[in-house]
């Protein structure tokens, strides 16, 4: 087996007296999606906010590509090639497209201050790099005509599709979705799908994806960790997870 | 090009208007720089402050003190931006993890203490007696006078412009607006919040400094009062007046700001039933101006002239609902 491309190693956080994440372990490979399950307050969102470096773990280890990552500040973790996509969508909403876009590139972008401020050669060379890439996004995620608009003025369907550029723009290795199909109705969730799998095969992203719906997870995800009360409760393929007895009593409760 | 015959008119005005209105429309130029100043880091960054009048005045007595002690006139500039730009350094360290009021309640007593400092440091201030603003000698030439003051801030204002322009096309002036618009994920496209936070204020201080150095040959007269509270609110006044998040906003708001009072005085005496002669009624006429604005038209006086382009570049198909914004339901509209 090679060396996992991320690995959690029982990772804890609480919140005053509540464990909100308790021991858990995981390791994700290169090249895999991996989704996260659970009910509400399971500690899903947690989990990427410690990966993320929001949070500081009580105790237990992060490592990324080979490199401990638990104690980095949070603003270098996409200069490591890890983005992420928030739950209730977070992107800069009196900007346009475009420039949420490019705010993506910010952590490939090296000139000075001084540089920037008079627009020197080397500033101008780094923002035409930019733009490139940030094209490059807009043409993978068919997002053209939308191009100028204002964040503000886009329907929600669209917006997801957004933040998920944004963080492509970050140019990731790992990718973190925080439920990318919340608030997206049959075909758009249908849609992400085809996207989270594109960007996949096509741009070789690992996908770490926090999902409620099991259609979704079933059809892209090659594992499927559930939580409850911030506790592993299984891990393992769609189904088997799915079939797990302990998963079944945390969202339905006992058999009578 | 259209800017360009814009400027090529402001080039030829003092040829033919009056040595009062060129003076005016310097401090005009003046006022559009602190509240371009103003604009990057409230209108962009989402960082209010209530010291940018504080800042002027750094800018005003370095600039004064060091011409009255002989230092050429171009150095002068660049010491003001430099000595406001540390003060805004200064303010913006401490205030980090401040936001909205407490914000403007940090940088309120900021300023008053820079307000106070002015005043009692009267061995080299001068104080409540004032500081009398030597005229700028440049290669033997003395520049004083309205006209060299219209065209030396109007260079002023083109330089700091340029430099606005250059700073919202980079990537310092794309992590502002990301801080503004959400923090949390600012930070996670790998923008170093305090760092560009400080920097905003330094930038932001910096340029109403270098305003300063030529407040301080409008004035020619230095009092601390001269840079109290009530200025710094004039200013928030130009952002808020010409629209928040544009720059177009800071220079119309500042013309706003500074020819109302002038345009209310020159038509006070061919007001009806004696209102010219009411006391306060300039101060009134402004305040109820900024009320309406607020409740009219938040986008200032810049967003409703956008819409009135809107709807004469589409003239006979425009219809209402061109300009409604459709209903966000993330959180969106912070700073408002």
């Amino acid at each position: 087996m090679t060396a996992a491309l991320f690995s959690a190693d029982d990772i804890s956080i609480s919140f005053g007296g509540i464990r909100a994440v308790d021991g858990v372990s995981f390791d994700v490979q290169t090249g895999e999606v991996f989704s996260i399950i659970g009910p509400n307050g399971a500690g899903k969102t947690t989990i990427f906010n410690l990966i993320s470096r929001i949070y500081q773990p009580t105790s237990g280890r992060l490592a990324f590509g080979g490199q401990d990552i638990t104690t980095i500040p949070p603003h270098r973790i996409a200069g490591l090639g890890i983005a992420r996509t928030f739950q209730n969508i977070e992107l800069f909403t009196e900007a346009t497209l475009l420039q949420n876009l490019l705010i993506g590139c910010h952590c490939r972008s090296g000139t000075g201050l001084i540089s920037q401020l008079c627009f020197l050669p080397r500033t101008r060379r780094e923002e035409i790099r930019h733009r490139e890439k940030a094209e490059e996004v807009i043409a993978f995620l068919n997002l053209q005509r939308y191009r100028q608009s204002l964040i503000a003025n886009l329907p929600y369907g669209v917006r997801k599709i957004v933040e998920l550029g944004r963080a492509l723009c970050t140019e990731p290795r790992l990718l973190l979705l925080d439920e990318p199909s919340s608030g997206l109705n049959v075909p758009e969730t249908e849609e992400m799908g085809f996207w989270i799998d594109d960007i996949r095969r096509d741009l070789g992203v690992t996908i770490i994806m926090v999902e409620h719906d099991m259609n979704l997870v079933r059809s892209v995800s090659d594992r499927v960790m559930a939580l409850n009360f911030g506790k592993v409760l299984a891990l393992g393929t769609a189904a088997d997870v799915q079939a797990d007895p302990e998963v079944i009593r945390a969202y339905i409760g006992n058999a009578p | 090009m259209r800017y360009v015959v814009f400027l090529l008119v402001l080039l030829v005005i003092p040829v033919f208007a009056g040595e009062f209105y060129v003076g005016e429309l310097g401090a005009v130029f003046i006022f559009a720089v602190v509240g371009i100043a103003q604009m990057l880091l409230t209108g962009y960054t989402g960082l209010i402050s209530l010291c940018h009048a504080a800042f002027l005045g750094l800018g005003a007595y370095t600039a004064a003190i060091l011409l009255a002690m002989g230092v050429p006139f171009l150095l002068t500039i660049v010491a003001a931006a430099v000595v406001a730009g540390l003060a805004g350094t200064l303010i913006g360290l401490p205030t980090l993890r401040m936001s909205g009021l407490y914000l403007a309640i940090a940088t309120l007593s900021f300023g008053s203490i820079i307000a106070t400092v002015l005043a009692k440091w009267d061995r080299v201030t001068g104080g409540w007696s004032g500081f009398i603003v030597p005229t700028p000698v440049v290669l033997g030439h003395a520049l004083g006078g309205p006209v060299w003051l219209y065209y030396m801030s109007l260079a002023a204002l083109l330089f700091v412009l340029w430099m606005s322009l250059n700073i919202l096309r980079s990537p310092i002036g794309r992590a502002m607006i990301a801080i503004r618009d959400s923090e949390i994920s600012a930070q996670s496209m790998g923008i170093h919040l305090s760092r560009s936070k400080v920097t905003a204020f330094a930038i932001s201080a910096g340029m109403a400094g270098l305003a300063g150095a030529f407040y301080a040959q409008y004035v020619r007269a230095l009092t601390p009062d001269a840079f109290d509270l009530l200025i710094s609110i004039q200013f928030i006044t130009i952002i808020f007046v010409g629209g928040l998040g544009s720059l177009h906003g800071a220079i119309i708001g500042a013309v706003f700001v500074r020819l109302l009072p002038q345009a209310i005085a020159l038509l006070r005496d061919d007001l009806p039933f004696g209102l010219g002669r009411m006391p306060g009624l300039e101060p009134g006429l402004f305040g109820l101006v900024l009320v309406l604005v607020i409740l009219v038209e938040p986008g200032g006086v810049y967003g409703r002239w956008q819409k009135i382009a809107r709807y004469l570049a589409a003239f006979p198909l425009s219809r209402r609902s061109t300009s409604t914004r459709q209903r966000s339901f993330t959180r969106s509209e912070r700073l408002r």
